[in-house]
């Protein structure tokens, strides 16, 4: 136990038992880490040290002992109830309070778009440029990722930044954080997705911010993803349907991503990235009203990352709020 | 009475090892005795097996890019080494061994209620196991024990149904001895044995016996679905024909957590007989320790989703979790502190088994208390799916439930043989289990804090430093875990004969010779008094 | 902590022996009174994970029916009403004429249990028998999944294919579960008309079929969920 106990006590100081808190959530996850670590120890060490006295003071002397009987003490079974509970409240509201803060990213975040797939990552920014494997982001910026995987479930897992979430087939899940030191921190897979989930590994690059405007430009693309998105849009005929003056079969897109839509069966909506993939993918389950349900399916017709591109064009044109469901 | 049985050698009584002879006589036995005999070299068996691929696995990690064998090995191997520990050794442990050899002898009954279903029930385990170990021979599985989708319904070539129908069938196991030991302990009590006359190990197999009942037909049933899927493909899991993923998630751990609890609660029960006996008190706050154990089993059914804070599921949910987790906690607390307030004041004697039922409370403690890290949300985000999570249940599930069943093993093990194993080898035994396995597992809490990933078969170099270390202590622990297995059957040939209570304990089974006969008391015995009445002055037993 | 019996023979009248008291009496209870009521617990606790098991996959039908109901509703339409009704009243009245036989057993009435017992086989193997009736016509109409799901475009009634599919894929499940446990409840009604016959059960030792009472009304209760659940949703009667 004194092995136990000295050793956790190195990995509470020495830096190589700590990985770097480079985001704004590290530090704060780590105080409630090393406040449950210090209960953690305490509580061992007291039981084990209660033990050790008793064992010793209390030790057999001879084989005809028979102690007398202690008596029961409801009081100390009230103690040890109540205060370990306290405890435990207490611990429990740290956690989840930091836990919703963090749910939310900022407004104005840095969007990027995840695809997860066996067994890489396949990432987007907005102004265009894909990455595999290696995110490049400015410091200090809050970065929200929306990410959706193609297969099998994945998750996106950056220790030094405290950010995990998995990465789930037919829906889109996020996560955000905001690096504040320059680096290169791991990026790993964190739900096994087969053969080599454990090469599912990269780096997020984080650069100060003329180095990343730097990176922007020098991997600029012909395209944004909107842009991208709008020629899909023409390509699979999207826009006959969706005329932008409203009068085609299908509902206007102008200035309509964020706001609220209500479904033939009076059911409310909002249109945000899980809305429109859904539409893409699935039409028939979300019948409008004063609208007849011809919109055709596209599942096999576009991948995750264009069904993104495409998001990103009906976002460009023109947004109601900013959606920032989780 | 006792006393005269005790100068009788073993081999002129008849008692239930040499009642019959013949292998038949022991494949169609009744006798709850045999049955857990039965169970014990099966579960042994696979407990080496699941052993041999954690072996494998701790070499393999040795070299950062890997130093035994291709991922894919590797990941049939963490896989096979996790379904065969939970659902081939930990569930059916200390339940069909000692609970079966025990219940009635602690209740005063001649044997369970349902002595052919409890039979059928170690049939069933063999047949299970039979498709697991056939689709480990045949090439393996891949899915990890947790058989997530669609990975394992979709995206898999390797023999999965055939391991899924292994754990269907093994778990209609588990139901029949919970049946069976709810039924017995209802209904089969010696005249005067209250429930709170109840050694507290019965109340710990009747917590896990309602969770034996209403948990396992639920994985049952996601087993079955996930079968289905893999044969028919009609959409139920896989979200590109309409199905939910997470709907697997939450069948799967709302059995599997209240699973963990089948793990731990008999060894909570066991370490109390234990911690009684060796200090030869009585257990301080008998009617606490009782009913946490019920309150263990209740609250178990409600927190299965802190296995899925981040998986997509909402924020809301994630509260209502985490703090039923924290809830579930404190029940466990109360049993700790309770058994160290039983030590005061006691004359405390320090053969193996309570060598082991010590290394339970203390490793059982920071396990439990690893726990809180995972309950609480914000750290959970950063540990989940971490190697911390693997440091953390082993040492619930090795250094708690493992170390209580050899514990119980060897308290039991005069009881059940009738012979005396050799204390000095024991106690070695115990003390190399416990330093090799600290010093396999507390590196995982580290790695885990610093960000490495469970199942991965290479990680970055920086991590190695801590992985080999945490090799090096499970060499030493696959050794202290093989010399018992020396001295344990050395001494059924040539240990001292034991007569019936060689630790002075108190408890029915006790008062019966050892090995016991066939209908366990040769006369059915009345209680009048209160359990662990160690302080009484007159029942000085050898 | 104990004293054993033995010790004062004056005191505390000797049990007798428990082979003497039936011979029925199973060596490992005291009194027959203690063997029924522990068959009967048992027999409550195991339907107690009977009921967890079939929970479970209610729990998911409900998950997917509230997700696709079109689907769910198409499928639930081509589903034969009357035959499921028929099978409702054929059920009912076989636990009615179970309950009879558990009457005539505490009885000891010999010739009315067998009667009842063989009714109640009969009806059950007349639900089997309607049962895989609906089985044929589904596959004649092309409706079942993984083996030959090509279901008329009428019949989808607007729902995606693979929403009925998916329906299709709970209605064999679910009252193919049911199924076998009525195949098992058959096998065991048919064992204890053996041992009625063979003059085996009596008013002392009648539990077994009490026992097998609870099992097969508990089969019936679940169909009673089943039918409703999976024949009625589709709005045939607004």
């Amino acid at each position: 136990m004194s092995f136990t106990f000295i050793a956790a006590m190195f990995m509470a100081q020495w830096p190589q038992f700590r990985p770097a808190d480079a985001s704004t959530s590290a530090d704060r996850v780590d105080h409630l880490y090393f406040f449950l670590t210090g209960i953690t120890l305490f509580f061992t060490f007291l039981i084990f040290a209660t033990i050790f006295y008793f064992m010793i003071k209390y030790r057999r002397r001879s084989e005809e002992e028979r102690p007398p009987a202690t008596e029961q003490s409801k009081s100390l079974e009230m103690t040890w109830i109540v205060i370990p509970s306290l405890i435990c409240i207490g611990i429990f509201f740290w956690g989840a309070s930091l836990f919703f803060a963090e749910a939310r990213p900022p407004q104005g975040a840095m969007e990027v778009f995840v695809v997860g797939k066996q067994w890489m990552w396949h990432l987007q920014h907005p102004e265009g440029p894909r990455e595999i494997n290696h995110l490049h982001i400015p410091v200090d910026v809050p970065v929200r990722l929306t990410m959706t995987s193609e297969d099998v479930i994945h998750d996106f897992f950056v220790p030094e930044f405290r950010v995990k979430m998995d990465v789930v087939p037919g829906r889109y899940t996020s996560e955000w954080f905001q690096a504040t030191k320059p680096g290169s921190y791991h990026l790993f897979c964190a739900q096994y997705c087969g053969t080599l989930h454990s090469g599912m590994t990269g780096t997020i690059e984080v650069m100060t911010p003329t180095d990343y405007a730097e990176w922007l430009r020098d991997n600029a693309t012909t395209e944004s993803m909107a842009q991208t998105g709008q020629q899909l849009f023409t390509r699979l005929g999207c826009d006959t349907c969706h005329l932008s003056d409203g009068s085609g079969s299908g509902p206007a897109l102008q200035g309509r991503f964020g706001k609220q839509v209500t479904l033939r069966d009076g059911q409310n909506r909002v249109m945000d990235e899980a809305y429109i993939r859904q539409s893409i993918l699935d039409p028939s389950s979300l019948p409008l009203p004063n609208y007849r349900p011809v919109m055709p399916t596209f599942r096999g017709q576009v991948s995750e990352e264009q069904i993104l591109q495409l998001i990103a064009y009906i976002k460009s044109l023109g947004s109601g709020e900013r959606t920032q469901a989780p | 009475m006792s006393t005269a049985v005790a100068e009788v050698p073993v081999e002129s009584r008849v008692h239930y090892l040499n009642a019959n002879y013949g292998i038949k006589s022991w494949l169609f036995t009744t006798d709850h005795k045999r049955i857990a005999l039965l169970y014990l070299g099966s579960i042994t068996l696979m407990f080496f097996i699941g052993g041999t691929a954690a072996v494998m696995m701790r070499l393999h990690l040795i070299e950062p890019a890997g130093a035994l064998v291709q991922p894919e090995t590797y990941n049939k191997l963490f896989t096979m080494h996790g379904v065969v520990m939970v659902f081939f050794f930990l569930v059916p442990s200390i339940p069909a061994t000692l609970g079966n050899f025990l219940v009635p002898m602690m209740i005063g009954a001649r044997d369970l209620a349902f002595p052919r279903l409890n039979l059928l029930s170690w049939y069933v385990y063999i047949t299970g196991a039979a498709f697991t170990l056939y689709a480990l021979i045949s090439g393996g599985v891949d899915t990890g024990w947790t058989f997530y989708t669609p990975l394992s319904s979709h995206y898999l070539n390797t023999h999965v149904i055939a391991t899924a129908l292994g754990v269907f069938i093994t778990g209609f196991s588990s139901i029949l001895t919970g049946l069976n030991f709810i039924v017995t302990i209802h209904k089969m009590r010696a005249p005067g044995m209250t429930w709170k006359r109840m050694p507290l190990f019965l109340w710990s197999m009747y917590a896990t016996s309602v969770i034996f009942v209403l948990g396992t037909p639920v994985i049952a049933i996601a087993l079955f679905l996930l079968g289905l899927e893999r044969l028919v493909h009609v959409g139920i899991f896989d979200p590109a024909i309409g199905g939910d993923p997470v709907l697997f998630q939450h069948l799967f751990w709302f059995y599997s957590h209240p699973a963990v609890y089948i793990m731990i609660l008999p060894g909570m029960g066991v370490v109390s007989e234990l911690v009684t006996c060796f200090s030869r008190k009585k257990p301080f706050g008998y009617i606490f320790i009782a009913y946490s154990s019920l309150a263990i089993a209740l609250i178990s059914f409600f927190v299965w989703g802190h296995h899925m804070f981040v998986s997509g599921q909402s924020v809301y949910a994630g509260f209502i979790f985490s703090a039923l987790s924290f809830a579930v906690a404190i029940p466990s607390a109360i049993k700790v502190f309770n058994w160290t307030a039983t030590l005061y004041k006691g004359s405390i004697s320090y053969q193996a088994p309570m060598l082991y039922a010590l290394g339970f409370i203390g490793l059982f403690t920071m396990g439990g208390l690893t726990g809180l890290f995972l309950a609480s949300l914000a750290t959970d985000v950063h540990l989940h799916d971490t190697y911390f999570v693997i440091a953390h249940f082993h040492y619930i599930m090795v250094g708690g439930a493992v170390m209580a069943y050899l514990g119980g093993i060897h308290f039991w093990w005069p009881k059940i043989t009738g012979r005396l194993y050799h204390d000095g080898w024991a106690r070695f035994a115990a003390l190399v289990i416990f330093v090799g396995f600290n010093l396999t597992f507390f590196p995982q809490y580290m790695l885990g804090y610093l960000g490495m990933p469970r199942r991965y078969a290479v990680y970055p170099a920086e991590f190695q430093v801590l992985n080999v270390m945490s090799s090096a202590g499970a060499s030493i622990l696959g050794v202290g875990y093989l010399i018992p297995f020396v001295y344990l059957l050395w001494s059924i040939r040539y240990g001292p004969v034991a007569g019936a209570n060689p630790w002075g304990a108190k408890g029915l089974e006790w008062e019966t010779p050892s090995p016991p006969p066939t209908d366990n008391f040769e006369e059915p015995p009345i209680v009048t008094e209160e359990p662990y009445g160690y302080a009484e002055p007159e029942h000085a037993h050898v | 902590m104990s004293e054993s019996a033995a010790s004062s023979p004056l005191a505390v009248p000797p049990r007798e022996s428990p082979h003497s008291a039936s011979p029925a009496l199973h060596h490992q209870f005291e009194v027959i009174e203690q063997q029924r009521d522990a068959g009967n617990f048992g027999m409550w606790v195991f339907l107690a994970t009977e009921m967890l098991f079939f929970g479970g996959v209610f729990t998911d039908y409900i998950i997917y029916r509230s997700l696709y109901y079109s689907g769910f509703a198409a499928g639930s339409h081509g589903l034969e009403i009357d035959l499921g009704a028929a099978m409702m009243f054929v059920l009912l009245a076989s636990s009615f004429t179970m309950a009879m036989a558990v009457h005539a057993a505490r009885e000891g009435k010999h010739r009315p249990l067998i009667g009842f017992l063989t009714a109640t086989i009969i009806l059950g193997v007349a639900f089997l028998g309607m049962k895989f009736t609906e089985y044929f016509h589904k596959w004649q109409e092309h409706m079942v999944p993984g083996l030959n799901f090509h279901p008329a475009l009428e019949s989808l009634r607007g729902a995606p294919e693979r929403t009925v599919e998916l329906f299709m894929c709970f209605y064999f499940f679910m009252t193919g579960l049911h199924a076998l446990h009525m195949i098992i409840g058959i096998g065991l009604l048919t064992v204890m008309t053996i041992l009625a016959w063979r003059g085996k059960i009596s008013r002392e030792n009648y539990n077994r079929v009490e026992v097998s009472g609870l099992y097969w009304h508990f089969v019936d209760i679940i169909w009673i969920y089943l039918f409703p659940l999976l024949y009625l949703i589709g709005g045939r009667y607004k």
